[in-house]
């Protein structure tokens, strides 16, 4: 089973759209939503969820503020600056102190040093993932909660079950819509995967970001395709970004034009090449032959 | 005033409007400061060229064993939540990557066998484009956890009368370390399906920080979606920034839209009155 992941340091240039592309051309595939504090995968291939799944995140400390006789010491260990004396009073004290969930790090530390311990550790749920069904086939989503942490664990979460119902499926392909940057979520879409393929654009920032983003494939020995999308906006620099990609040991696997359709077809709901068979639609799709044929030699 | 640029989607442009309004501030002589705090991919750099004049590492601490203290107890195993520290047998294995720097290992050990050491995890650059204040954080790649890089960032910012904080797209921890104490969000969207859908858990994720917002839309068209949206949730739209080749060509060649024209600058300074009475109502 091959995992092919596209990333691309900086957000915004394309990465949906290229996967949503993938996915009408590889036909037999499980797809994969990685990006799960702010996925869009799902506004074009519509999946029917078959599963909903509660993503138990991390643990975050929790003050019963009946117990809680506010003496401080949470608030005086937390690096966190997570305790605050925000909380209601009881018979004892007027107030007492409150952890913020948004600022709790779920370290524990708080709980060992309470002396009335009134400070306990809860798991929490801090989002869902979904197995569906597309019109491409199986996909494997998800939701991270509102403001909650741990989006590399349900990263992980949400790869593992996609090449979990690979195997069943009797597919010999995930293709893996990752998230920007290079931090957590990233690192836990790329570790182990087949083949990265970084989409970027002809301006100073793609070229800066995608810099950082190869010195991290490289980091985890993962082969790495670069392709320039909305190339012709600026020829020069797409030429620049390539040879850099060359210079720092990368592979060219295209160029995608500047065209209205992209956002035409996401209005849509529709991926490029269902939207029509002519221009950035035939950029797409000598992409696909190139990855394709690049995770066939990896196959070997 | 302390003014966050956010958004949900990526490549919305949030560095475009945080580089041009932090750069109108300078321009008006207000004493302002741009903090950079995408560490995962830092590109303020790029537009406002700042001239650096102090990098220093950004370190977080974690933990070092003495083994001729450590009697192999376990406290420390025991005490970490995030795996940092495993004890095999009776010896205690680090994985630096995985330490939240909470400390409490530290305090686990009864022999005083662990004590804190800092560790880089990336750098910290502090300069100045012109009047205006920069200070960049870039985390090492490989690093997993930008959220202590982005805390760096903010405590070495200076008092100033204007502080832009440029954050990461997305919606989760980087982006809630960045937002986090600021007087106002900026959320810039584009009229697309993607931007959309991003803005609303954006917006989601600034409500449950009870933060309050305001929107920029960018390459703005003839889309109603993002204004129906905002006039639903009682959003104020602030400006519309127009799909124009000009400024999507001042971007790329990492050139300020508002040093372009007169007109972006002058709405860059509107921009900066509207988020001004936004923050003193």
């Amino acid at each position: 089973m091959k995992e092919l992941v596209v990333i691309s340091g900086k957000g915004g240039t394309g990465k949906t759209s290229v996967v949503a592309a993938f996915a009408s051309l590889a036909k037999r595939a499980i797809l994969a939503d990685c990006d799960v504090d702010a996925a869009d995968l799902h506004l074009v291939l519509e999946p029917e969820v078959l599963q909903r799944h509660d993503f138990i995140g991390g643990k975050k400390a929790r003050i019963d503020h009946e117990q809680c006789m506010s003496c401080g010491r949470c608030q005086a260990v937390c690096r966190f600056e997570a305790s605050s004396m925000t909380g209601p009073g009881n018979d004892l004290v007027s107030k007492t102190y409150r952890i913020d969930p948004l600022a709790c790090e779920g370290c524990g530390v708080c709980v060992g040093v309470c002396p009335v311990s009134a400070i306990a550790l809860e798991s929490t749920t801090a989002g869902e993932w979904f197995v569906s069904q597309t019109r491409y086939g199986p996909m494997v989503h998800a939701r991270l909660g509102v403001a909650a942490d741990n989006s590399g664990k349900l990263v992980s979460t949400v790869r593992t079950a996609a090449s979990d119902l690979a195997k069943q499926h009797g597919l010999g392909l995930v293709i893996v819509d990752g998230p920007p940057g290079i931090g957590c979520p990233v690192i836990a879409s790329l570790t182990g995967a087949s083949l990265a393929v970084v989409v970027t654009e002809p301006t100073l920032s793609g070229l800066h970001d995608l810099e950082r983003v190869a010195e991290l494939t490289r980091h985890f020995g993962i082969p790495t395709l670069v392709c320039v999308n909305k190339w012709d906006i600026n020829p020069d620099l797409t030429e620049r970004i390539e040879r850099q990609s060359v210079a720092m040991g990368l592979k060219v696997a295209g160029r995608l034009r500047y065209d209205g359709a992209v956002t035409a077809a996401q209005i849509l709901k529709q991926t490029v090449i269902e939207h029509s068979a002519l221009g950035v639609s035939e950029d797409m799709t000598k992409l696909w032959a190139t990855v394709s044929a690049v995770l066939e030699v990896e196959r070997q | 005033m302390k003014i966050a640029i956010a958004s949900g989607k990526g490549g919305t442009g949030k560095t475009t409007i945080a580089t041009n309004l932090a750069y109108a501030a300078a321009e008006q002589g207000r004493l302002a400061v741009y903090l950079d705090c995408d560490v995962e991919e830092p590109n303020g750099h790029i537009f406002l060229k700042p001239t650096v004049d102090e990098e220093r590492p950004i370190t977080r601490p974690v933990p070092q064993v003495d083994a001729s203290l450590c009697n192999g107890c376990g406290a420390c195993g025991q005490a970490c939540q995030f795996s940092a520290i495993v004890c095999i047998g009776d010896k205690p294995l680090l994985f630096p990557k995985l330490c939240h720097s909470c400390g409490g290992c530290v305090r686990a050990c009864p022999t005083g066998a662990l004590s804190e050491v800092p560790r880089e995890i990336g750098t910290l650059r502090i300069g100045r484009s012109g009047q205006l204040g920069f200070i960049e954080g870039r985390l090492n790649v490989g690093e997993a956890m930008s959220p202590p890089a982005i805390r760096a960032v903010k405590a070495a910012a200076p008092v100033a009368d204007l502080t832009i904080i440029d954050a990461p797209p997305g919606t989760s921890c980087p982006v809630i370390e960045s937002v986090r104490g600021c007087d106002m969000v900026l959320l810039v969207t584009e009229p697309t399906p993607f931007g959309l859908n991003d803005l609303g858990l954006a917006v989601e994720m600034v409500s449950a920080m009870k933060l309050p917002m305001r929107v920029v839309i960018n390459r703005a068209g003839r889309d109603g979606k993002t204004r129906e949206f905002c006039d639903r949730n009682g959003i104020r739209i602030l400006a519309e920034i127009p799909d124009v080749r000009s400024v999507a060509e001042a971007y790329s060649r990492g050139a300020l839209i508002a040093e372009l024209s007169p007109t972006y600058r002058e709405g860059m300074e509107c921009l900066l009155d509207a988020l001004g009475q936004g923050v003193a109502r």
